[in-house]
């Protein structure tokens, strides 16, 4: 009962910052920056969650599209990369601020059909593909403010799904029950480079969407996740990198911090509730008062409910 | 900035005249009016009373003179030195605001081809062989969403005699190697100073998530004619085999291991633990009027 109230607040919570947030920003002011990762990937700083760009011979693979009001400075500059189409995109999870710019992304893009494919499916080869997380669709889908040329055109049930473009196989990874329930950490294998989506984020809290499944837990095992795919160069200073879902380019030093953070306030948390403390009795103790000037955050990036959402989470 | 080229003629014989000019040539070229001062060498660390500190390390529960706020204490009461042993943190690096704690270094410098004009400075650190760059080309520090490295990224330019140095993008790094923190949103200035075969090195940390006011660290190094850097290689080793994921850590009140220091030495744990006022010579006196472990324990 009191979990399923504290999902009607967190939903709403969510919904009431997700359309303030929208609502303060000025679109109109806002630059597309572009941050070179590797010789072929690029990390793309706007508005709402990072996208990653990967350019080559055979087109551009983009993860995530940010808001739909972006969509034509992002794919100004994507064209200043490529001059290949548009032909995958990949979504992290369902959230607006990561698949908003989807449709008009979608529509700027291009998937080869012929044969069979070509026959039986009439609009196959009209836009790009859109690839996420079942549980992606099936988010955007209950959504009636998610129109249809937003949804993901192929999704995977299973723990991956690989696919091999511009030279390089790429292995999305499902991260069960962490921001969402649908996560999926991407790794580009020859270009040594890690798209965590917001299952890792440099900025604030994790936010934890509890109504869409998201977990303390399964941050945790995310990060472990990442870390077990992370190969360090000597001294830690690099090797492989990741584009976070928000916040700067990191590598292992990065994660390794916020897994850490994560842990600490998972056991802490854990034994509170161990010992009988009420969610307010957790809150009033502060188990994360020293963390909370590097990572507290406003809404639902705040340590209220961060907190709230751990202390609801662990079991 | 004093460049000069010197041309020599091409006439058949060399009369006086030319070789006076010659010798005047090379002597002004041999002294040219740089303001900066070379410090390229190698320097050796010149240690005095902080040489526990320095070099064996820090006492567990040692963030006496440290200006600290509440929360870096507690990360630093939470910390658990089996940390270290988890392979992933085996060879995490000094970051380059700590460097200046213990060990030697080499600096050179980088120079433009064509022009000679300076364009970096470098840096090397005794452990694990760290390298940093101080741009000295005017560049600009890149934007927040890029990396943040364990060297930060480091801009440069002479005040008089000084290189001043600004460094941003660092990783979240220590202050002290007993689970002190210093985060990731800090802002490193550094002042070489260089008298003769003296090598002065003023670090000043302003951290505003976990510092109350700035933290200095003045280092003085000797310059060495027969020391050279070695090198320092690092392989993780599981050293025990523990559970995936696992962070070792001490929750807030089970930490026993922050006594040690004021027990051993019988210091106020309040001086112990840190905090701004402890760095000012004034706190002397309230550290006599507050009770010692040893009279606590008699009580």
């Amino acid at each position: 009962m009191l979990f399923n109230k504290m999902n009607k607040f967190f939903l709403l919570a969510a919904l009431l910052f997700a359309a303030s947030a929208n609502a303060q920003v000025d679109f109109d002011e806002i630059e597309v920056e572009v941050l070179k990762v590797r010789d072929n990937i690029f990390m793309l700083v706007g508005s709402g969650g990072n996208i990653t760009v990967q350019v080559g011979d055979e087109g551009v693979l983009i993860i995530d599209t940010q808001y739909a009001q972006l969509s034509d400075k992002i794919l100004a500059k994507i064209g200043e990369l490529s001059d290949k189409p548009l032909r995958y995109i990949i979504n992290t999870h369902h959230h607006g601020d990561h698949v908003g710019g989807n449709a008009t992304l979608k529509a700027a893009g291009f998937t080869p059909s012929g044969g069979n494919v070509g026959g039986d499916l009439g609009d196959a080869g009209e836009g790009a593909r859109i690839l996420a997380h079942e549980n992606v669709l099936l988010h955007m889908a209950a959504d009636e403010a998610v129109s249809t040329d937003m949804w993901p055109t192929m999704t995977y049930f299973t723990e991956k799904k690989d696919i091999y473009f511009n030279g390089e196989g790429i292995r999305v990874l499902h991260q069960p029950d962490a921001h969402t329930d649908g996560d999926s950490i991407i790794f580009f294998r020859k270009s040594d480079v890690i798209t965590s989506g917001d299952a890792y984020i440099t900025s604030f809290y994790p936010y934890i969407d509890m109504p869409s499944g998201g977990t303390l837990q399964g941050f945790i095992d995310a990060a472990n996740s990442i870390i077990d795919l992370i190969i360090p160069v000597y001294g830690q200073d690099g090797g492989t990198l990741v584009i976070p879902g928000h916040g700067r380019l990191s590598d292992i030093g990065d994660v390794l911090n916020w897994r850490e953070m994560l842990t600490i306030i998972r056991d802490r948390i854990y034994d509170m509730k161990d010992r009988g403390m009420s969610l307010e009795e957790v809150l009033a103790a502060r188990p994360t008062r020293d963390y909370d000037p590097r990572w507290a955050g406003e809404g639902i990036f705040s340590t209220e409910n961060f907190v709230t959402a751990a202390y609801m989470t662990l079991d | 900035m004093g460049r000069f080229y010197c041309r020599i003629s091409h006439s058949v014989s060399l009369s006086v005249s030319l070789s006076v000019s010659l010798v005047l040539c090379f002597s002004i070229a041999s002294f040219p009016a740089y303001a900066e001062k070379n410090m390229s060498g190698v320097w050796v660390g010149n240690y005095s009373e902080d040489f526990p500190d320095r070099l064996p390390g820090p006492e567990l529960g040692d963030y006496g003179g440290l200006p600290i706020n509440d929360a870096d204490r507690l990360r630093a009461q939470s910390w658990s030195a089996s940390l270290i042993a988890l392979p992933e943190y085996q060879c995490r690096v000094h970051p380059s605001d700590y460097a200046s704690s213990f060990a030697n270094i080499r600096i050179w410098d980088e120079h433009d081809p064509i022009s000679e004009e300076l364009t970096a400075v470098r840096i090397q650190h005794f452990a694990w062989q760290t390298r940093r760059t101080i741009w000295m080309d005017g560049r600009e520090h890149p934007p927040e969403y890029a990396a943040h490295t364990s060297m930060g990224f480091s801009t440069g330019e002479w005040a008089g005699h000084q290189l001043k140095v600004t460094t941003t993008h660092l990783k979240e790094g220590w202050l002290r190697r007993n689970g002190v923190t210093r985060s990731d949103q800090a802002t490193v200035t550094e002042y070489f100073i260089r008298h003769d075969n003296i090598l002065n090195w003023t670090v000043i940390i302003d951290d505003p998530v976990y510092f109350d006011e700035p933290f200095i660290r003045n280092r003085d190094y000797i310059y060495s004619i027969d020391n050279q850097i070695a090198n320092y290689p690092c392989d993780p080793v599981v050293e025990m085999v523990r559970e995936s994921g696992y962070i070792p850590h001490h929750l807030p009140g089970e930490n026993t291991d922050m006594l040690i220091y004021s027990n051993r030495h019988d210091i106020p744990l309040e001086g112990a633990m840190g905090g701004a006022m402890t760095m000012y010579p004034e706190y002397m006196q309230r550290l006599l009027e507050l009770p010692k472990p040893s009279e606590l324990d008699d009580q």
